[in-house]
């Protein structure tokens, strides 16, 4: 957009600093038990985001959590058993998810729709069951426990615990910001066209010669990819896992941030998990009502499929549009949603 | 050895029954509105706990309070017809979404009105058959292979025989056709939900006094009704019931040599290869447009 006023670009620059620097103090205005919460929310953007990159090419799955679970499992099993250090094993945990998602595309991606969703289900629950089952070396029922933790920096003097939630936020705020950029640049590029074209037009994308199963099968790798690496992270951070963590509960926890905040356009999903996270601290836990809280989610999402089928972003692009419609400006190509 | 393996197909028998009815169920519900009901576990979780509170909270009669499950889950699945599957009618995924945001606030009511735990009912009977040497059937798990066995016999005659049967069959087969005839999709949709959801309800209502019931009691119920419907076919109820005594059968038998995660595990994977293999299921004919 070259002939954008330089105005508005310099605007943007602002908006982008002074967001950097929200979110570098955000931890120091929050108390120790919120800045864990704060962890999690980084992490769960990262899952929430590769599982926006996954449902692209128009599949919906039930399993994406476990395979969070399978990088957690991995990275921890390598740190843990095989000794490799920590930094080493979360990308090898993620890459460990990746595999395991690489062998279940050959089942799964002979099927569509509804029936892709149900077998994901399936093949998530008996990696589930297999970690209940096979104490050695998934730990049964009760998981894996007493995970080696990130280890401590030297630098100069100065040393960084990673115990710390605060500096755990750091570490982790990185990575998720780098995986984010990676995941936009994806589907940005060309590969990422082709997954939107797989979405709504797969004959039409097949008569162009395009292998929609090889395309369908990368997209699911690679948003596998970022979920084990979001499960390494949340394994050495909290220190344990166990299969219930990975249940199919928190698999609609992903869904209905997907759902609330939208999946046409890329920080939809942000917008839903960040907006239910606050929502959830603030609301329900300051209030008490921590027991009505799948109640409140099940409301929501039935509220927002009813009401905002098009997600929180719907609002976002319409206030947008708006703005931009006083600028006189047309909204340009590459911030239109997806469809 | 004999004895045990005559133990083992009784109580496949008990299990087939109820897994017959909540599958039927929610076979009946996709196939005339086409949506899959993520809710139905906790349906009959809902049937359950009504035995819980009329039976062995307030001591009413057993069969009264199954009675009263079957009528209260059956409205449950009129206010979901209503409330969420009508207006998402043009939303192929939407109604799959909207049951799961119901079946959290099912959960979430239970939880709140009977807590966690397990809820431990007496058995309405310590009547029991027993053949042979040592080969025991309860009343109680009887109760359940009779009410399966009037239940759907009742269902198969009603979907053959009345109009309203036929209604709901042109409904499932062509709806724009049906419509066109002057049947009334949303009249058909009210009846499905509440024969599927009705059928879900009796059958926690009738196993309550030996299952234990919890509020997430639904979860794995789901999961097994899922395993049945894609074995049998989605949309197809002779299948399912056919389907339905097979995964008993096979669940039994694996958790009587080995153990239940086992069975569980090799329920899956039969899923999974039935997917593979043959996704319209073992007695599906070609898949709905």
């Amino acid at each position: 957009m070259p002939e954008r006023a330089g105005g508005l670009r310099i605007g943007w620059l602002i908006a982008g600093v002074a967001g950097l620097a929200g979110l570098v103090l955000l931890p120091h205005v929050l108390s120790f038990s919120q800045q864990e919460i704060l962890v999690l929310l980084v992490l769960n953007i990262l899952l929430v985001v590769s599982y926006r990159m996954q449902t692209l090419t128009g599949e919906w799955s039930l399993g994406h959590v476990v395979i969070m679970g399978v990088g957690g499992y991995a990275s921890a099993l390598f740190a843990k058993n095989l000794g490799i250090p920590v930094p080493i094993a979360m990308p090898l945990g993620a890459v460990a998810a990746a595999a395991v998602a690489y062998v279940l595309s050959f089942p799964l991606l002979r099927m569509k729709g509804f029936y892709f969703l149900i077998g994901s289900f399936a093949a998530g629950e008996i990696i589930r069951l297999i970690w209940k089952r096979f104490t050695d070396p998934f730990g049964g029922p009760k998981g894996l426990k007493l995970i080696p933790s990130f280890p401590t920096i030297d630098i100069g003097g100065i040393s960084i615990d990673f115990y710390e939630p605060i500096n755990y936020y750091y570490l982790s705020g990185i990575v998720v910001a780098a995986s984010l950029f990676i995941l936009y640049r994806i589907e940005r590029s060309r590969l990422g066209l082709t997954f939107h074209a797989i979405h709504w037009q797969d004959k039409l994308a097949e008569s162009v010669a395009i292998d929609t199963t090889r395309y369908r099968t990368l997209a699911f790798v690679i948003a596998s990819f970022f979920a084990g690496l979001a499960g390494a992270l949340y394994a050495h951070y909290v220190g344990t896992v166990n299969p219930h963590r990975f249940d199919v509960e928190e698999m609609v926890f992903v869904l209905i941030w997907a759902i609330v905040g939208g999946t046409a356009t890329f920080y939809g999903p942000i917008l839903g998990v960040t907006v239910l996270t606050v929502v959830n601290e603030v609301v329900l836990r300051a209030l008490g009502f921590d027991q009505m809280r799948p109640m409140f989610y099940g409301a929501i999402l039935i509220a927002s499929i009813l009401f905002l089928p098009n997600g929180l972003e719907s609002i976002i692009t319409k206030i947008v549009e708006k703005i931009r419609g006083r600028d006189g400006g047309a909204p340009t190509a590459a911030d239109q949603p997806a469809e | 050895m004999a004895d045990l393996l005559l133990q083992t197909l009784v109580n496949a028998t008990y299990a087939a029954s109820y897994m017959a009815l909540i599958a039927v169920g929610l076979v009946l519900i996709f196939g005339v509105m086409g949506v899959i009901n993520f809710a139905h576990g906790e349906l009959y979780m809902a049937g359950a706990y009504t035995v819980v509170y009329l039976y062995a909270k307030e001591e009413f009669p057993f069969f009264l309070a199954v009675a009263v499950g079957l009528l209260f889950v059956g409205l449950l699945g009129l206010v979901m017809e209503r409330g969420l599957f009508r207006p998402l009618r043009d939303n192929p995924l939407g109604g799959l979404i909207a049951s799961i945001g119901f079946l959290l606030i099912l959960q979430t009511v239970a939880v709140l009105g009977f807590g966690v735990r397990m809820e431990h009912i007496p058995p309405s009977t310590q009547e029991k058959i027993v053949f042979g040497a040592s080969i025991i059937l309860t009343y109680q798990r009887l109760y359940v292979i009779i009410g399966a066995v009037v239940l759907l016999g009742g269902l198969w005659i009603f979907l053959r025989k009345t109009r309203f049967g036929w209604a709901l069959r042109a409904c499932a087969q062509d709806p724009e056709a049906a419509r066109l005839q002057g049947i009334s999709l949303n009249r058909t949709a009210q009846l499905a939900m509440f024969i599927g959801a009705a059928l879900a309800g009796v059958a926690g209502a009738l196993t309550a006094p030996l299952v234990s019931p919890t509020p997430l009691m639904g979860h794995s119920v789901i999961v097994t009704a899922f395993i049945i419907i894609i074995v049998g076919g989605i949309g197809h109820l002779e299948g399912a019931v056919v389907a339905a005594v097979l995964y008993a059968f096979v669940h039994t038998f694996v958790t009587t040599l080995f153990d239940g995660v086992i069975a569980n595990i090799v329920g899956l994977l039969l899923m999974l290869i039935v997917l593979v293999v043959k996704p319209t299921g073992l007695f599906g004919a070609k898949e709905r447009a």
